[in-house]
Parts: structure tokens; sequence; C-alpha cells
């Protein structure tokens, strides 16, 4: 267990080893390292293969940006595709392997594709696979989808826990690099609320990786000593491992806190990730850059990789990706490398500059106007082939090289709201433009301010300006001396001539060749680019391979690069995991369940629940003996019918209206009359959509002169509320009415049968008289029950019987069960659930929520003649309309069974009783459908053209889903008691 | 988003339900000789502008207010936040 | 230039130096006999159905942008045909038909992709809906299979059948449902019209229509006036934008569709599967990202972008009805401009104005109706009538009261 590459110094803990184990295979790293850093000290370069060819791959980068080290994290039901080793915190027992390779990563069989990669020029797929037709789905997707994809799931449910939070603040600072800190510092000390979030597991951003001092302290140094200010300020929340996700309106970010993705499992109680959602008042962007590559042949190689990350990996984490390094560069970063490894002990093999005018270095061999042609070794790179200036060519021995083209401002966040950003002429690169999000700045790096003096100070008077437009003074703080110098490069992005292939985008294998193939098929737009070539689809987004594509691009259609434009930045900055997403919302508690008054009551009983919205209603309550669910809904229908049954009515919308209005306004918005509904009296109500549909229905009691209690249907309970709210707010606001919900303010029971009157006369105090002649049919009242406790009492019937709805407040709602099941005692009543409510209502023909499917209007459900002509009422005008009106409209009727042993099935379409059965001759549809325990035959209602003049028709209900055919009876919907003579008992 | 609620101050437009153009505030008379032309053109129409619109949201897990909430449809902008009732007032609206 | 197997590999071994554009790049003509409005999806098809199948010459398809760039180019490619009403499902089934054979039609493999579409069923309710509407697909000639919970248990077992706050109780599937990769789907309708002589003018934006006496005389852009006898719009996102400038109020309002793409993984998801308790659809690609969307984000927009109380909404549907996705991570989210119609449904039709013509308003469901909504908008713009499968897409619908309203919303655009 050597660490052959590991360096004295850098930010990890030589006191703190940590076992951990990359496809298979045992090494040892140190608290304070990532994976990516911990391998390369073990001299691991090779831990990824590219998307399409293959390719054995490394780490490019050492940041978030990283396209090619991407292993499964942690195994079993937390396996984590697609991970980045360079982000990944390295914990003692860590398990990690590669993927996207068979049978193993240094000998991966699909590397087979390398070798005709020239197939596979980009968009070779839209040409090709077209013959014989059949064959795509059968023999060539199959074969393309299982070599596709990167890592795996593993299929099993995500055993961790999310979290969702809120945060608000004065100014949120994205980023704790120097721009970051000088920024939190300034805001921090002024006493404005500020969060500091920073992506990385410490804050410093390049501060940590370089070896400028500031003042007189390493930066690292500087970050640790300002951190410890602003810890110890109370308005400074400072939020490591948290990724600004995202710039929402309004100044909202979602951020993405991984609170323990740095731990084999998340601590007891703690979740793997919070998602918070942060109102700020004002935002700084303070990102950083992200370092380019440039684009030569077989540049691709584990062991090349970005100057920034290798000084990184050297300074930071005292790992060195090699022991010999050769840098190419564009600009005097390189020179910093060089010195950097020199520093550390590792030997430069030489510095190839692309600028004729390249400094000289103390460090290693200069060659200036020399660039990199092309390079060598299978598993890693092992030499490089130079052009020199003179166009001699030199190899140079290296087992890894340090890439430097320059940076580019990372300039997501100012671009999610669809800003663009603008042209930076000095540092050859994208800055923010000027329609970022509203009360978001930008400092350091991030607008294009590359020194450290630059980003200190621009994060400090940052602040100072964003506070001061929300009206808080700051005053900047005294930043430290620190490195000024001027972006010296010359842009440069592939190195031109030779016939191999240079990469651009790595992980998708995109090649400058394949640009310029696109550009050559007219794919001259970037987005046309993109998606053409793929180049930047990838799971970095094209952090480090965007730019090189525009490059090409402009050069190719002669243009400037701003005028060939960038394709959209979109959310997330970085991808961001779906649990935390999703957060707590999972598994049961994806919805909120809402439980009745009589639930627990119901579960003593062993009811069988259903899910109605998010509510959770009994079902039936099976009794010891039965077996199939129809047993129990049988009894409970024939029970009720020939006695007395209860069933749990809550869920239904109650909306209590109030004011002298109240019958004005519910005449506006039922379509049948309401203004002259007697005190104490109940009417069924139907209201429409303003466009003349039938959208809810339900009873109204009038209770008092200005006081009604609406009822509406489960489904539409909220929606009906909204409606009438419009109503009264917006259409007819000077109305003296009052509305209010009462859904959750009173358990409901209907009480029906025969006996329903005896039982509730023992639960109704004796001075309220029920008899039928003190309180008849569709009678409403106040009353109190079981020696005082209030309640309101509506003699109404769904089922069709002799039937009360008896409301108590909530509260006792579980004690009127209880006390409604004694009292019915004597008249062995049942409880009944919504199957049996379900088959009672079909019997009786109402309709429901399958009948009022927002599609059918009062016509088609045979109540046509309640739409008042005298009145205004919601919907009236638009019901008129011919198309709603046609001769031979929708009409619901009852369907029995010629041979009541064949069943009725709810979805089938209604045909003639022989001809041809197709859509052409459909003639309407079966609604709803049950068995009919009092007839003894299954029944349906359902829309028939022209139904109710086609009573004792014989119809076809076919169902070719099934294969099904009925031959049915068009019958009266009203199949028990059509007179109506039970409900009036 | 963020809805500035005339009474409740700052709330995230996730506690509203929308509706659609504030015109549905217009509702025509049923009484007019053109009352059937005139509910098409209420129920149907829409200008819907790119730019600054007048548009319906209820307070549902709030007050129960609706609101005018004049917003920009391409920047998400909000101008204005009023009282739908104070709205449909000022229109002519009553009874 | 025909696109085969044997000529890839033919310039595979030249060095694809034979390859050339894909389309032209034209100046448009003083006057064309039929202009579309609109390079995308729907007007890149009726453009090439004009051309092959209806014998037009002298067309010009004029695009603001780059082609392909509006919703053909940001959707979750998902087909199907499994709609309800008898003003909608001939016409999807229409469109799946020509789905079918279109990569061989025009030459270009759009990897259309049949692995199926599953409709989960959670109530006794939405059971009976779905039966009814399976039975009326059957009787249009689609295609349908209702399931019980053990057989959609047996398909997609990884769906959450356990511990799931709505219970799975069945599923409708539709076998020759599946995806198309979108992008290909623009470039071949491109290609294949270019091939038909049809001039592609991008980067022109139309400012406005010339009308003189209530007839469209041709449209003025940003490269100058271009005159037609017909002038189709087609230009999902900005329809009323555009009509405004002919002074016509369309019956919908453009509202914002997030949708997603996670990194890429090895296969999990078979087909398409839709979520109906929640709000989640979700396919695979074939390179690896799981596709997904849900609701729109329910106000007006023209941002072609949402906020996070959707992204959160759908997740959460994804991972209650998938808890196996939550260690996949959100690549991208993106969102596109939908012009939600009145009843849900689209429009192909006349205007009320001589020579101009209109198609639009398809909420989210444009993409699977593209090559259909060519081929129909190419027939009504070719012959003046309506083709059989599109009558119903009328203007004067709402007036008349023949709504077609798949889900039964009412005139609320974002309840579609």
């Amino acid at each position: 267990m050597t660490q052959k590459n590991r360096l004295t110094g850098g930010l990890i803990d030589h006191t703190k080893p940590l076992e951990f184990k990359f496809d298979g295979k045992s090494y040892q790293g140190y608290e304070g390292d990532t994976l990516a850093s911990a391998l390369l000290a073990n001299d691991v370069r090779l831990m990824g293969r590219s998307f399409k060819y293959h390719r054995p791959r490394g780490p490019l980068t050492a940041g978030s940006e990283e396209p090619n080290a991407i292993i499964e994290l942690r195994t079993g039901n937390r396996q984590e595709p697609n991970t980045r080793a360079t982000t990944a915190e390295l914990y003692d027992g860590l398990t990690a392997n590669s993927q996207n390779r068979w049978p193993s990563l240094r000998r991966d069989f699909m590397a087979i594709n390398d070798r005709f990669s020239q197939f596979f020029a980009a968009g070779f797929y839209y040409k090709t696979f077209m013959w014989p037709a059949a064959f795509w789905e059968k023999v060539y997707e199959p074969i393309i989808r299982k070599a596709a994809g990167l890592g795996s799931l593993s299929m099993e449910a995500d055993p961790d826990a999310y979290d969702k939070g809120f945060l608000h603040c004065d100014l949120l600072i994205i980023g704790a690099g120097p721009a970051g800190l000088s920024a939190a510092l300034t805001a921090g000390r002024a006493g404005a609320r500020v969060i500091l979030s920073e992506e990385d597991y410490i804050c410093g951003g390049r501060l940590n990786s370089e070896t400028n001092a500031l003042d007189d302290m390493s930066g690292a140094e500087w970050a640790l000593q300002t951190l410890a200010e602003l810890q110890s300020l109370p308005n400074v929340r400072i939020m490591t491992r948290t990724t600004v996700i995202g710039a929402y309106d309004h100044g909202i970010y979602g951020a993405v806190e991984r609170v323990s993705d740095h731990m084999a499992v998340p601590a007891d109680g703690a979740p793997r990730q919070t998602l918070w959602r942060i109102y700020s008042k004002q935002a700084l962007l303070c990102a950083g850059s992200t370092e380019r590559p440039i684009a030569f042949e077989n540049n691709d190689r584990p062991g090349i990789m970005l100057g920034g990350a290798v000084r990184s990996y050297v300074n930071r984490w005292a790992a060195t990706p090699a022991q010999e390094i050769a840098i190419f560069t564009n600009n005097d970063d390189g020179h910093r490398t060089a010195a950097d490894l020199t520093a550390k002990g590792v030997k430069v093999s030489a510095i190839i500059d692309t600028r004729t005018d390249a400094p000289t270095s103390e460090h290693a061999t200069v060659l200036a106007g020399a660039k990199v042609k092309d390079s060598l070794g299978r598993l890693g790179v092992k030499q490089l082939s130079v052009e020199l200036a003179d166009g001699s060519i030199r190899n140079v021995s290296c087992e890894a090289v340090a890439v430097s083209g320059g940076w580019n401002p990372n300039v997501h966040m100012t671009c999610h709201q669809r800003g663009r950003p603008t042209w930076h002429e000095n540092i050859s690169a994208f800055v923010p433009g000027p329609d970022g999000p509203p009360g978001l700045s930008v400092a350091g790096s991030a607008a294009g301010i590359m020194s450290t003096h630059g980003a200190l100070t621009s994060g400090a008077k940052s602040a100072v300006s964003a506070l001061k437009s929300i009206g808080i003074k700051a005053k900047a703080i005294r930043t430290p001396k620190a490195e000024d110098a001027p972006v010296n490069l010359q842009p440069y992005w592939y190195v031109k001539g030779g016939n191999g292939r240079a990469w651009l985008d790595q992980q998708n294998d995109v090649t400058v060749k394949d640009v310029k193939l696109a550009h050559q098929e007219n794919f001259r737009s970037v987005e046309h680019l993109k998606r053409y070539t793929t180049l930047g689809m990838a799971t970095d987004q094209g952090k480090t391979s965007n730019m090189g594509g525009l490059a090409i691009m402009a050069e190719l259609a002669g243009k400037s690069i701003p005028e060939v434009g960038t394709t959209i930045f979109r959310p997330p900055y970085t991808p961001t995991s779906m649990g935390v997403l999703g957060g707590r919302a999972v598994g049961k508690d994806f919805h909120p369940t809402r439980k009745t008054p009589s639930h627990f009551w119901a579960e003593e009983q062993g009811a069988v629940f259903v899910e109605v919205g998010n509510w959770l209603r009994a079902q039936w309550f099976p009794k010891a003996g039965e077996t199939h669910w129809r047993q129990s809904v049988d009894r409970e229908v024939l029970a009720t019918r020939k006695s007395v049954g209860v069933c749990d009515v809550t869920t239904l919308g109650k909306v209590d209206v109030q004011g002298t209005d109240a019958a004005e306004f519910l005449n506006k918005i039922y379509c049948n009359g309401f203004a002259k509904l007697a005190v104490g009296k109940t009417r069924y109500g139907l209201m429409l959509r303003e466009d003349g549909i039938a959208m809810d229905d339900g009873t109204a009691g009038r209770l008092a002169e200005d006081h009604f209690v609406v009822t509406t249907t489960t489904a539409n309970a909220v929606s009906v509320y909204r409606h009438m709210e419009f109503c009264r707010q917006c259409l007819w606001p000077d109305m003296d009415v009052q509305l209010i919900s009462t859904t959750e303010s009173w358990a409901q029971y209907a009480v029906a049968g025969p006996n329903s009157r005896k039982l509730l006369e023992k639960i109704v105090d004796s001075e309220f008289d029920i008899s039928n002649e003190a309180f008849p049919f569709m009678a409403c009242g106040e009353v109190t029950v079981c020696g005082g406790l209030r309640a309101r009492l509506f003699r109404i019937s769904f089922s069709g019987e002799l039937a009360y709805e008896i409301a108590v407040p909530t509260r006792y709602g579980d004690a009127m069960i209880r006390k409604l099941m004694e009292a019915g005692k004597e008249f062995d009543v049942v409880p009944y659930g919504t199957e049996a409510l379900g088959v009672m209502r079909i019997e009786k023909g109402h309709a429901a929520g399958n009948e009022l499917n927002g599609t059918t209007t009062a016509l088609n459900l045979g109540m046509g003649r309640m739409v008042s002509k005298k009145k205004d009422s919601i919907g009236s005008i638009l019901s008129e309309r011919v198309g709603l009106n046609e001769d031979d409209a929708l009409m619901q009727v009852g369907f029995k069974p010629v041979d009541n042993k064949e069943p009725v099935i709810a979805g089938s379409h209604l045909m003639a009783k022989t001809g041809e059965v197709n859509a052409k001759t459909d003639q309407g549809y079966i609604t709803s459908a049950a068995y009919s325990p009092i007839l003894e035959s299954s029944i349906g209602i359902g829309f028939l053209k022209d139904g109710g003049n086609r009573k004792g028709e014989i119809l076809r209900a076919v169902n070719p889903l099934k294969n099904q055919t009925v031959l049915v009876e068009v019958v009266s919907a009203h199949f028990v008691d059509p007179e109506g003579e039970r409900l009036r008992a | 988003m963020i809805i500035n609620h005339p009474i409740l101050g700052p709330r995230d437009a996730q506690e509203f339900t929308y509706l659609g153009d504030a015109s549905l505030i217009n509702r025509p008379d049923w009484q007019a000789d053109d009352a059937a032309k005139q509910f098409y053109d209420y129920q149907y129409l829409r200008d819907n502008p790119a730019g600054e619109h007048r548009e319906l949201w209820f307070h549902e897990q709030g007050d129960r207010s609706w609101l005018v909430v004049t917003r920009n449809t391409v920047t998400h902008e909000i101008s204005k936040v009023e009282l739908a009732s104070d709205v449909a007032r000022k229109e002519g609206r009553s009874k | 230039m025909r696109f085969s197997g044997l000529k890839v590999i033919k310039e595979a071994l030249t060095g694809h130096k034979g390859w050339g554009p894909q389309w032209r790049n034209p100046e448009p003509k003083p006057h064309y006999d039929i202009i579309i409005i609109g390079g995308g999806g729907h007007g890149l098809a009726t453009a090439y159905y004009l051309a092959k199948e209806f014998g037009q010459k002298n067309i010009a398809v004029i695009e603001k942008g780059w082609i392909g760039g509006g919703n053909v180019g940001r959707n979750t490619t998902i087909i199907r045909s499994n709609y309800l009403l008898d003003g909608n499902e001939p016409f999807y089934e229409f469109s799946l038909k020509l789905w079918e054979g279109l990569e061989q039609d025009f030459n270009y493999n759009a990897m259309v992709s049949q692995r199926g579409i599953l409709n989960l069923i959670h109530s006794d309710a939405q059971r009976d809906a779905f039966t009814r509407r399976g039975n009326a697909m059957i009787l249009n000639g689609a295609d349908a299979v209702l399931l019980n919970a053990e057989e959609v248990r047996a398909e997609v077992p990884f769906l959450n059948f356990d511990d799931a706050r709505f219970p799975i109780k069945g599923g409708l599937a539709q076998r020759r449902g599946g995806t198309v990769r979108h992008d290909a789907v623009a470039w071949g309708y491109a290609r294949g019209a270019d091939q038909r002589g049809v001039d592609i003018i991008q980067n022109c934006e139309v400012t406005g229509f010339r009308i003189e006496s209530g007839v469209c005389k041709g449209i003025e852009t940003s490269r100058g006036f271009i005159g037609a006898n017909k002038v189709a719009s087609a230009v999902a996102g900005s329809s009323s934008r555009l009509m405004s400038k002919a002074d016509m109020r369309l019956p919908m309002e453009s509202h914002v569709l997030q949708a997603f793409v996670t990194e890429g993984l090895k296969p999990v998801i078979p087909g398409v599967i839709t979520f109906g308790a929640g709000h989640f659809y979700v396919s695979q690609s074939d390179k690896g990202g799981l596709v997904f969307g849900g609701d729109i984000d329910g106000y007006n927009s023209y941002a072609q972008r949402g906020n996070l109380p959707t992204v959160e909404d759908v997740c959460e549907s994804g991972m209650a009805i998938m808890p196996m996705i939550g260690r996949s991570r959100l690549l991208r989210s993106w969102g596109g401009i939908m012009d939600m119609s009145m009843d849900g449904s689209p429009i192909i039709d006349k205007t009320h104005i001589d020579g101009l013509y209109f198609n639009g308003g398809w909420c989210y469901g444009g993409f699977k109706a593209t090559p259909a909504s060519g081929w129909c908008y190419a027939h009504l713009l070719a012959t003046d009538t309506p083709h059989e499968t599109a009558k119903a897409y009328r203007f004067d619908r709402f007036e008349h009261g023949y709504m077609i309203d798949e889900k039964g919303m009412g005139a609320q655009p974002n309840l579609h």
C-alpha cells in the first residue's frame, strides 16, 4: 500500500490514513483526499472509459467539471452511478468501481469501437440502421442501448432520507473563493444576513490550490483566518458542500447541501442531502472560473489534464499525477504550474508554449511557439510528439501533461433566466452579460476579473453595492496584498494539421473532426452543432469542451466566437440527485393522507380502505367468513335497504354561505333556482362551469334566511370552493355574502334505510321532532344530539332510502359513529363503505364522478330542464350552444343485461344490436356499473345518443379490450324505487 | 416566484392557484342582445401577450383572496398586485 | 444523396468527404405559392408533405432562428395514439401510422422506437375511464391492452408496488407507442423537403402580414417582403404573438412546460411510463438518460424556463413511483412554450382572412402529432378542405359548442 505519488504538505491530514477500494483493489489515502487525488497518489491514472469509443480515461480536472473520472460509488442499494471521483470525498472504507466497461477497466471489450471510429462519426446513426425497417427495435436499438448509458442503478429503492428546507437572507454569496470570502466578510461585518455557499468541502477555492501569498500568509491560511471570523458572526451562515443549482425567479435559488455524502452512511436520523430553497434579497455570484484545454491529437489519454488541476493535486492534495510532467500552455499559467511542480520536486520535462514570445522559465525548458501534435501511451500518456517553432518534431517523455488554455468564467447562473454572456477580448472568454437575473451581481473570476487581488477587491466592492441597493450600509474590508498579474494569453483552441482525432468533449467522444463534419453538413447553428455531435451534452454539460467547439465553428464559418454565440446554460449547475429533489415525498409520504373522523373506529372494525384523492375512506367492512369483497358489499347494501346502514360522508365538501345576499349568490352559481328555497329546506343543486358543462353537484340547505350549507363532491371540494370565491370576489364583489370551507369542521354520517329515523330518534335530543311530518324529505335544521351536542340534520338521500345525514363537530366524529352503531344495534345496523354507497347510487341512477366527467351537460345528465333561463347563472348562456344541444345528444340512462348472469362493464361502448362495430357506429358508453344485490343482476348507467327516447331497446355493450360483448337493455337509470316512495317514507 | 400580497406581504407563488387573464372579471351581461357572442369571447379568446399581463391568482393556501397580479410573461417580473375585489369594483362590478 | 449503411461505410473509408449539406441555405425568392411560417417539426413536415404528397412546387419555410429550435427540439420525444375522443383518436392514430413508416419514407433514421407506453391506473374510476379510452382506441383501429396489477408488476417490477401512497391497480398499455429522436425528425423533414425543392430560410423573422381587402398577400420579414398565394402559420409557442399581427385573438394561452433528463444510465426503463396519480412520465433515451416531465408550471409565460416548485413536484412524483432512481442525477432541465388551447386540442384551419391559414394550439402534445399535423395541414393548404382526420380542429368549435376536451377540464388552459 504505497502512495508512490504522495508528496509532503498540502491540505490533507497525513496522520489520518483512510482505506478504500477501487475495482476491488485496496488502497490508502488520507483525510482531506478526494477519490481522484487518492488514486493519483497511488499512481492510478486510469479511472474510466469514454462513452462512445470506450477510450481509457483519467481525470481531466480536479473539480465538479470533470468529464472523465466518473465511477460508481458505493455498492448495494446505495450504488451511485456517474459519481465524479474528483469531488467524491474519501472516507474510510469507501468502495468505488469503474463503469461502462466489460470485463474490466484495463481490458474493455467495447474498446473495439475505437478501432472502427471512422464509422462512428458525428450523426452516423441518422444515416443508417433503416433497413430492414423492423430491425430497429429488434436488433439495432437493443445493441445500441446496451452499449450506451454510463453507470448503472442498483434497481433497489434508495435507503437514505432527503430533506428540504427554506432559508432567507439579505445576501446570498455563491462560492467561497477569494471573491466570495471577501464579500462575505464585508457583508458579515455590516450586520447583513449572509449565506455563503460553497460546493467544495473547504472554503477558499483556488486559494487552496495556488501558492501565491496574501500578505504574509498562504492563500489557504488567509481563507482559514477569514472563515474563522465569519464563523464568529451570528448573521453569517456558512454552507460548505452546498451547490447552488439554479437561479429562479425573484431572488429564489435552489441549493443542495450534501450533508452525508462524505460518510459511509448518513448519521442516525440525518439526511443524505438537503434541498434548500433560498430566498435572497440580493445575490452575488463568486463561482470562479473553469480552465479549458487545448485540443490536440490523442489529447484524452490518462495523465493529460488541466494545468490548474495539476496544481490542485500537487498543492492542495499533495498528490502528483506523475513523477515527470510536461506542460502545454498558451498563457502564463503553464509557467506557474512549472514553478509549483519544481517546488514540490516533480520533474517538468518541458513547457510547450504556443506563444512565440513565451517567457523563459527557471524551472524547465520552454519550447516557445511549439505545439503538441500527438501523444502516445495506451492506458496512460508516455510521450508527446511536439512540433517546434521551426517545424521540427521533438518527442517529450512524460507521464502526465498539464494543459492550460485559459479560463472561462462560470457564468452559468447569470444565464439561468435566459441572459446571454458577452465576449471579453482580453481573456478570450465569455463573461456575464448585462441581462442576468435581477438582484444577481458577479464578482471575481466569474466576472472575468482573473487576478487574486481583483477577486478580493471586486468581492468586497460588489458586496457593498449589493447591500446598498437594499438599504444596508457596508464598508469594503481591507483586502490583503495579493498577486495581480494581467492575463497574458494567446487564444489557442486546437492544434491544426494531422489526421488523427483531437478531443473536445472527452466524455461523449466529440472530436474536432466531428465539429468540422457537422459544419460540412450545414449544422451551423450552435444548437445544431450540439445536437448533431452531442458536444456538451455529457454529465459535465460541456464545462470544459463547449468553448473549443464554438471556436472551431467560428473559424469554419468565418465568424467571431461571440457571433457564433453559446448554447443555453440550464439548471442544475451540477447534476443533482433525484432523491434530494424528491425530498420526503416518497413512499406513503408522497401526499398527505387525510383520515375521516371515523377512521380509527373503522380500523377497529377491520375495514378495507381506499384512496379517494388524499382521503382514505372505508371501502367495505368485511365480516368473519366473507372471502370475497362482493359478499361484504352485497351484505351492506341489503342490510341498509332492509333496515339501516351508516356511512361516513365527511369527505364531501362543505361550504358555509352566510350573508343577506346568500340566497341570491347561490342562485347565480347553481343553474337551478335557489332564491326561494325556504328556511329549513335542502335542495339538490347543479353547478355549471361558465362553458355550460356540469361542474359539480350537491345540496344546499338553508339553515336561516342568511345562512346556507352547501355540499360538494369529494373530488371537487377544493375547486368548487375556489370557484365560489372567484364568483364572490371577482364577479359580484358587493354582494353581502361570506364563504368558508367547513369540510374539515364537521364529521358527517349518512344514516340510511327504513329504520334510519328510528335510529336517529335515539340520538337526536327529544325536543327536536324528526317525524315525517315535522321533518319531511329534504328538510334540514340545527338540532342537538346526545344531550346537548350541537349538530346539523339533513334529510337527504343518495341511496334512495329513507335517509338522513347528520353532522357533528369533527372532534365528536369518533364518538358519534360509536354512538350510532350502539344505538342501531337493535335494528341490526351495518356500517357501509364507499363500495356499497356506489352500488346504491347506481341503483338509484345518481350521477357521480364517472358521469360528471367534465364533458357532460345538464342535458346529458337528464337535468336539462333544471337550467333556469329566467335568471343569470354561471354557464347558462354558453350551455345553449348548438353543439351542446343536438337532437341526438347523449342522455344518461340505465342498462341491464338481457341475461342477468352477464356483467355490465364500465367503459364498454354501446353499439346497435347488429351491424358493424367501430368508432363510426359508436352510440355511447357505460360510465358506471355494479352488481345490484336487490335486482340480482349487474346493472350500469351511461350515456347513450338520444337515450331518453330509447328505453326498451336492446344494444350491444362492447369491451374489445377483453373481447367481451354483452347484450343490454336500455332502461331508466332509476333501478330502485323510481317513484321515490322510500325516501319520502 | 414571489407574489407581494397586498395584505400579507411577500408570499411564495406556490401558495397560490393560477386562473388566467384578469379579463375573466369582466363577465358579460347575460341579457345583452349578443350575449352568446360576448360570452364566447369572454370565455375563450385571450390576448395572451408577451409582456405585461394582468392575471388572476387565488391565495388558496393563505387568506383565500383572489388577486390581480400584473406580471411580465417574458421576464416574470411582477409590477403590481391588487385585490381582485378592488379591481372588480373599479371596473364597475357590484352585485 | 441517399443515406444508407453502405454509404456510411463508403464515406468512413474515404474520410467523410462526400457528405454534403443536409439542406441548403437559399436566399428568399420574392414570391412563393405557399409560405409556411415556422421551421419546427410541424412546419417542416407540412412543407415535406406538400412537396411529396400534394405536388406543390414553390414552397418556402420561414424560420426566425434555426430549424428545429422550438418544441420539436425540446420535448420528451413520446409518440402514442391513446386518445379517447372522436375528434382526436383518428388523427393521432393516423400520425402513429405515419411514424411507423417515416424513416423509410424520408430516408433518415429518426430512431422511431415502439417500445410501448404504459399509463398506470390507481383507482377503480380511473380503470373505468381507461377502459372506455382503450376501447375507443381499438374501435378506431389503434391498439390497446388493459393490464391488471400483476401484469403491470411483471412488466415493470421496479415500480413502487409495496409502499405506494397510490397503489398501482393496473395499466393501459399501447404497445405501438414509444419514442423518437426528436431533433432528427426536424432534420429528416428538412432534408426531405429541401431535396424536393422547398426553400428553408433560417434567421428570417416575420414582422407582419400584408393583408389587402381581407386577403393575405404575403409576409413582411426581417429580410424584406415575401409574397405568397397562401401563408400558413405553424409557430407553436408563438401563435398568439404572430397572429396578433393579423389582429387575431386566439383561444389559447402560452405556458411553460419544463422537461428533464438525468445523467446516462445503463438500460433500466423499457418504454414510456406515465404516473397519473402524480405528475410524472418517463422514458429512457437510447443514450441512457431518463427523459421525464410532468405538469406545466401553470402560469402564462414566454420565458422558456420554469421554477423550482414544478421541478420538485415532478421529481417527487418520480421518486414516489420509482424509488430506485433516487441515486441517479438530474442533469439538465429546460422549458418550452406550449400554446395551451381552451379545450386541450389543436386547431388546423383557415382563418377568416383569405390566404391565411393556422396550425397551433397543440398544448404539450404536439410532437407525436408532427407527421399527421404536417400531412393534414398540407392537405388543407393544397385542397382548401380539411383532411378526414382533422375535420374537428376548427376555429369555430368553441363558439358553437363542439369542444374536444379529453380531460374534461373546460376553458382553463393550464388544466389541460
